[in-house]
C-alpha cells in the first residue's frame, strides 16, 4: 500500500502528541501495575492490590472496545449499537477455550463435556465446540467469529446502503437477538448463566498472582498493538478514504471510491479488535454470560467514546477508562445513583462536550495560549 | 359481563372448585381451619353458632383460651363430655323431621364397620336424603377427617388436628362435640373408587342449588365420573331444570353415559345427539371409543359405530384445527395491536420529525404507571381508574415528552446519532427515577370487570375480552391520530413541517413551537399504549425497554413517516410471530423475527411503504 504521508510508519503514527503520550503512558502502566503488585510491600502507598489489577486489566480490554467502536464511529461515521455481540462472541470463544480447560475437574468429572451440559443430559460435545481446547485454534476463532458476522452483517446492511440511525437500530436488534438467542439453553453455551468455573489457561492457574499479572500486561499489549493498528489505519491513506465517507459519503461515492467495500472492511476490522477485547476481558473476569451482549452495554460503550472524544482512538480510551472507574465508585458507593449519573453524562456529553474530555482539554488549551500573546 | 364458560376439564375443574366456595362456605371453613390451624375455632363457630362457645370471639387468642377454659371446665375425661353432646343434639336437631334424621343417623352410624360397596353405597343414600351438612360431610369424609371412635364406634367429624388431639363435631349436625385424643380414633378409609363418588355425591348435592353456574359446573362434575347413580341422578333432575345451559349439559351427560354403557343402537342414537357438540369431554369419549374397537372388527354394527364415531372425530378435529388457527390469528392481531400503539406514537417523532427517541418506551411506562397510580387514587372503581387514565397518561408522558424535547431535543435537530444517546441518557435517568419512587418491584394494575371474561362461541373457540378491547382500543385511538394528522390544522402543519421545514417557516408556521407539539403528541401516544400495556403485563421499571427495540422495527418495516405503514407493519408483524411460535417456541420466534427484520431492512431499506417524492431524498 502506498501511502499519502511520507516518512517512517512509525513517526506517521505517534507523530500526534496526544497519541504518543498515550502511548507512553500506557506502556508505562502496564510495566508499573505488575511490578508494584508484585514487587512492593502490602504497607507501601504504592503498593496496587490484585483485585486493582483485575480491575485496571478489565479497564483495559473495555478501552479496546472503546477504540474498536472509535475507529468505525469516530472515522467513518457508522454508530453500531451492537459492538458487545462481537465483544461477546469474542469473550466466548475464549470461554470455551477456558471450559475445555477444566477437563474432569468439574462438578460432574465429565473429561469431555463441560458440567452444564452433563446437566442438560447431553451425550456429545456440538460441532462447535470442538477444537476449542486447542489454544491457537481458539484464539483464530476470537477473531474470526466476530469478523465473519461482521462480515455478512455488515456486507448485507452497506451494500443496501443502510446508514446512519436505521444501521444504530439494526446493529442493536442484531446484539438484542443475539443476546435472546444465547439465553437459550439449548444453544449450547450455558444458557443463562453463560460459561464460569474457569481454571486455568494455558496450563497457569487463573487465580495465580503470576497469571493474574500475565492477563494484566497481555491487555495492555493487546491495547497498545489495537491501538497502534487503528491508528496505522486512520493515518493511511485510507483512513483519509474513510474520513471522507464519514463527511461526505454521496460525495465519496460519486468521487468513484467504492464506499460499501470500505465501510466493510473497517466495520470488520473493528469487529475483531472488538473479539479481542473480549477474548482479554473474560478470563479476568472469569464469566461471560448473556447479559454481555445487552443493548444496553453496547450503548454505555458508545458513551464511554463520546465521553471521551470521538475521532482520537486515545479519547476513546481514556473515556472507557474514566466512566468505568466512575461506575465502579459509584456503584460501590452510592448504587442508586449510578443510573442517574450515566443518564445526565448521556444528555451531557451530547449537549456541551461534542468532543469529549479530549475536545474540552484542547479548547482549555487554546484559550490558554490565547490569554499567554496579550 | 363475565360470560365464563368452560372450556376443557381443567376450566371445568376450576369451576367445579368455585361451586364448592359458593355453596359450601362452612365446609369450606373447616378446610382452611385444617389446613392453617389457628383460624379454625371463629370460623368454626360462625358456621355452627348453636355451639356452647360465644360466636364469632374477637380474636384467636380469646378463642384459644375459651376454648381450653371449656376443655378444662368440663369435668371427667373428655369423651364422657362427648357423649353427652351426642345424647343431646341427636334427638333435638330437627323437630319436625325426627324420623327422617334417625334414619340419616343411622345411615352415617354404618359406615363405622362398612366395605368400600357399602361406604359407596351408604354415600349415596346420604346424598339422596340429604340434611343442612350433608355437603360438609362429604367434604370432611373426601379429606379423611371422619373418624371412628373405636371404643363405641361412634363416627365424628374432625374438624380440626391438634398436638395428637382432635377437635371433634358431630357428625349430623355439625355441633362442636368436644376434644379427645387421635390415638382413641381410627379414621374412615377411603380410596380412590370411593373418593370419585364423594366427587360426585357433592356434585349431586349441588344440583339442587338455586344458582344455574353451580348447577352447570355440578353437571359438567357429574359427567366426568359418570356413573349409573349420576346418570338417574341427572334423568330425575332433567325435568325440573329451568336453565337451557344446564340442560343442554345433562342432555351430553346422558348421550356420554348411554355411549358408556347403552346397546349398540343405543350408542349409534347418542352419536347422533352429541353431534356438533365441541365439549372435551365428548371428544375424549368418542375417542376412547376408537381406541376400544379395533380398526378391522368383525362385527358389522360395531364397524358401524366406529364409522359413525370417526366420522364424528374428523369432523371435531377438522372445526378445532380451524378454530386454533382463528385463536392464533386472534393473538396476533392483539400482540399487532399492542406493536401498533407503541409504534404510533414513534411514528410521529422518528417517522414525522426525524427525530429518534430512545426514551420512547420509558413514555409508555410512564403511561402504564399512571394507570396504576389512578387505581390507587380511587380505589374501588377499577373500571373508572382506568378509563380516566387513558387521558391522565396522554398529559402525563405528554408533557414530559414536551419537556424532553425543549430541553435537548431541540438543541440536537439534524444529529440523529447525537439524539439518540442523549435520549437514551433520558430513559435510563426516567427508569431509575420510577425505581426510587415506585421501587423496582413490579406493580400489577387490575382488569375491570368488564375485560376480565372471556367472549365464549362455543366450547373450543372463546376470546379473553381484555385483548378484544385492547385491538378495538388501539384501532380507535390509530383512527383518531389520522383524523388529528388528516383534518386538524395541527396535523397539517405537522405534515408541511416533516415536509419542508424552511418553505413551511416561510409561510408562517411556527416550527419550533410545532416541533413541541408534535414531539408531546408523539409521546402522550405512548403514554396512552401505557395504559393498555398495563392490562397485559406486570407494570415495572423494565416495562418500556421490553417494547423500545419492538416498536422501532415496526415503524421501520412499516415505512417511516406513513402512520399507515405502522398499521399494516404492526399487525402483519404480531401475526407472523404469533404464527411462528408454535412450532419454534417464543424465544426462537422472537430472534427469527430479528433476523427476518434485520434482512427486511437490507433488501428495503425505507420500509414496506417508502415515502415517495423529494421530500423522501432529503432525509
Amino acid at each position: 500500500m502506498r501511502h499519502s504521508n511520507h516518512g517512517p510508519v512509525l513517526t506517521r503514527m505517534l507523530g500526534d502528541t496526544g497519541s504518543l503520550i498515550f502511548v507512553v503512558v500506557l506502556i508505562a502502566l502496564t510495566v508499573a501495575v505488575p511490578l508494584c503488585n508484585v514487587y512492593l510491600p502490602e504497607a507501601s502507598a504504592l503498593h496496587v492490590t490484585d483485585y486493582t489489577v483485575a480491575l485496571i486489566g478489565k479497564y483495559l480490554t473495555y478501552a479496546l472496545l472503546a477504540v474498536a467502536i472509535d475507529l468505525i464511529w469516530g472515522y467513518c461515521g457508522i454508530l453500531s449499537l451492537g459492538h458487545t455481540a462481537f465483544f461477546g462472541l469474542g469473550g466466548y470463544a475464549m470461554g470455551m477455550y477456558l471450559m475445555r480447560q477444566i477437563g474432569d475437574r468439574g462438578v460432574y468429572g465429565n473429561p469431555v463435556l463441560p458440567d452444564f451440559m452433563v446437566f442438560l443430559d447431553w451425550e456429545h460435545l456440538p460441532w462447535y465446540w470442538h477444537g476449542m481446547d486447542i489454544f491457537p485454534f481458539a484464539m483464530a476463532m476470537v477473531v474470526l467469529v466476530p469478523g465473519l458476522l461482521a462480515l455478512v452483517f455488515g456486507g448485507l446492511a452497506f451494500r443496501s446502503r443502510v446508514t446512519g440511525v436505521y444501521f444504530a437500530i439494526i446493529t442493536q436488534a442484531m446484539t438484542y437477538a443475539l443476546m435472546l438467542a444465547f439465553f437459550r439453553n439449548e444453544m449450547g453455551f450455558g444458557g443463562n448463566n453463560g460459561l464460569t468455573d474457569f481454571k486455568d489457561i494455558l496450563g497457569y492457574e487463573l487465580s495465580a498472582d503470576g497469571t493474574r499479572n500475565a492477563l494484566f500486561v497481555a491487555s495492555g499489549v493487546g491495547l497498545l498493538l489495537g491501538f497502534l493498528i487503528a491508528r496505522f489505519i486512520v493515518t493511511s491513506r485510507l483512513g483519509r478514504v474513510l474520513e471522507a465517507i464519514r463527511d461526505a459519503e454521496s460525495r465519496t461515492r460519486f468521487t468513484g471510491y467504492r464506499v460499501a467495500y470500505y465501510k466493510l472492511w473497517i466495520f470488520t476490522v473493528s469487529a475483531m479488535l472488538a473479539g479481542v477485547a473480549g477474548a482479554l476481558y473474560v478470563p479476568q473476569v472469569g464469566i461471560i454470560n448473556p447479559s454481555e451482549f445487552s443493548p444496553i452495554a453496547s450503548i454505555e460503550a458508545v458513551v464511554w467514546v463520546a465521553v471521551g472524544g470521538r475521532g482520537t482512538l486515545y479519547g476513546a480510551a481514556l473515556g472507557a477508562g474514566a466512566v468505568n472507574f466512575a461506575k465502579t465508585w459509584l456503584t460501590g458507593a452510592y448504587p442508586e445513583i449510578w443510573p442517574y449519573a450515566l443518564g445526565i453524562l448521556f444528555v451531557a456529553v451530547t449537549l456541551f462536550l461534542p468532543k469529549g474530555i479530549v475536545g474540552l482539554v484542547s479548547q482549555l488549551r487554546r484559550r490558554m495560549r490565547r490569554k499567554e500573546p496579550s | 359481563m363475565r360470560t365464563c364458560t368452560p372450556r376443557g376439564t381443567t376450566a371445568a375443574a376450576v369451576l367445579a372448585l368455585l361451586a364448592v366456595l359458593a355453596l359450601a362456605p362452612c365446609a369450606l371453613a373447616q378446610n382452611n381451619g385444617q389446613n392453617e390451624g389457628q383460624n379454625t375455632d371463629s370460623n368454626a363457630s360462625e358456621a355452627t353458632p348453636a355451639t356452647s362457645e360465644s360466636p364469632a370471639p374477637a380474636n384467636d387468642a380469646t378463642v384459644e383460651s375459651g376454648r381450653d377454659a371449656q376443655a378444662s371446665d368440663e369435668p371427667g375425661d373428655t369423651a364422657e363430655a362427648q357423649a353427652g353432646a351426642d345424647g343431646e343434639s341427636e334427638p333435638g336437631a330437627d323437630t319436625g323431621e325426627d324420623e327422617d334424621s334417625t334414619e340419616y343417623a343411622a345411615t352415617i352410624a354404618e359406615l363405622a364397620d362398612a366395605s368400600y360397596p357399602e361406604k359407596r353405597d351408604i354415600l349415596n343414600r346420604l346424598v339422596a336424603n340429604p340434611n343442612a351438612h350433608t355437603a360438609e360431610l362429604l367434604t370432611a369424609f373426601a379429606d379423611n377427617r371422619l373418624v371412628v371412635r373405636e371404643s363405641d364406634q361412634t363416627i365424628f367429624v374432625a374438624a380440626e388436628e391438634r398436638d395428637e388431639t382432635y377437635v371433634l363435631r358431630d357428625p349430623i349436625t355439625f355441633e362442636a362435640a368436644g376434644k379427645a385424643a387421635t390415638r382413641d380414633f381410627e379414621p374412615v378409609r377411603t380410596n380412590v373408587g370411593l373418593r370419585g363418588s364423594i366427587e360426585s355425591g357433592q356434585a349431586r348435592l349441588r344440583l339442587q342449588a338455586d344458582d344455574a353456574e353451580t348447577r352447570l359446573a355440578a353437571v359438567e362434575t357429574m359427567t366426568e365420573k359418570l356413573d349409573d347413580t349420576a346418570a338417574d341422578a341427572l334423568r330425575a333432575h332433567r325435568p325440573e331444570e329451568s336453565d337451557d345451559a344446564v340442560r343442554e349439559a345433562i342432555d351430553r351427560a346422558l348421550a356420554i353415559n348411554d355411549l358408556n354403557t347403552g346397546d349398540n343402537a343405543a350408542k349409534l342414537a347418542a352419536v347422533e345427539r352429541l353431534s356438533g357438540d365441541f365439549n372435551q369431554m365428548v371428544y375424549n369419549r368418542l375417542n376412547n371409543i376408537l381406541l376400544l374397537i379395533p380398526e378391522d372388527t368383525e362385527d358389522r354394527d360395531q364397524a358401524q359405530l366406529r364409522a359413525a364415531v370417526a366420522a364424528e372425530v374428523e369432523r371435531i378435529d377438522w372445526w378445532r384445527g380451524v378454530y386454533d388457527q382463528l385463536e392464533t390469528l386472534f393473538f396476533g392481531l392483539s400482540l399487532g395491536s399492542i406493536l401498533v400503539l407503541a409504534g404510533i406514537g414513534l411514528a410521529i417523532t422518528f417517522g414525522v420529525m426525524g427525530v429518534i427517541n430512545m426514551a420512547h418506551g420509558e413514555l409508555i411506562m410512564l403511561g402504564a404507571y399512571t394507570a396504576f397510580v389512578m387505581q390507587q387514587l380511587l380505589p374501588g372503581h377499577v373500571g373508572l381508574a382506568l378509563v380516566l387514565a387513558v387521558p391522565a397518561a396522554f398529559v402525563v408522558s405528554g408533557l414530559v415528552g414536551i419537556l424532553i424535547e425543549r430541553s435537548i431535543v431541540q438543541w440536537l435537530y439534524g444529529r440523529p446519532l447525537e439524539t439518540l444517546l442523549a435520549t437514551f441518557g433520558v430513559s435510563l435517568f426516567l427508569q431509575q427515577l420510577v425505581r426510587t419512587v415506585f421501587t423496582p418491584l413490579n406493580r400489577s394494575v387490575s382488569a375491570p370487570e368488564w375485560m376480565s371474561g372471556q367472549l365464549h362461541f362455543n366450547d373450543m373457540f372463546a376470546l379473553t375480552e381484555n385483548r378484544l378491547v385492547i385491538v378495538a382500543f388501539s384501532l380507535a385511538v390509530f383512527a383518531a391520530l389520522i383524523l388529528v394528522m388528516n383534518r386538524t390544522s395541527l396535523g397539517l402543519k405537522v405534515r408541511a413541517v416533516s415536509q419542508n421545514r424552511d418553505m413551511a417557516r416561510a409561510m408562517g408556521i411556527r416550527t419550533q413551537r410545532l416541533d413541541a407539539l408534535t414531539f408531546g403528541l408523539g409521546s402522550g401516544i405512548a403514554g396512552i399504549a401505557g395504559v393498555a400495556l398495563s392490562q397485559l403485563t406486570n407494570v415495572g421499571p423494565n416495562l418500556g425497554q421490553a417494547y423500545i427495540i419492538d416498536s422501532f422495527m415496526v415503524v421501520v418495516f412499516g415505512g417511516v413517516s406513513n402512520l399507515w405503514g405502522t398499521l399494516v407493519g404492526g399487525l402483519s408483524l404480531g401475526v407472523l410471530t404469533k404464527f411462528l411460535e408454535p412450532h419454534t417456541g417464543t424465544v426462537l420466534a422472537k430472534i427469527l423475527m430479528l433476523i427476518f427484520l434485520i434482512l427486511f431492512i437490507q433488501q428495503r431499506p425505507r420500509g414496506l411503504f417508502p415515502q415517495k417524492g423529494r421530500a423522501a431524498e432529503g432525509s
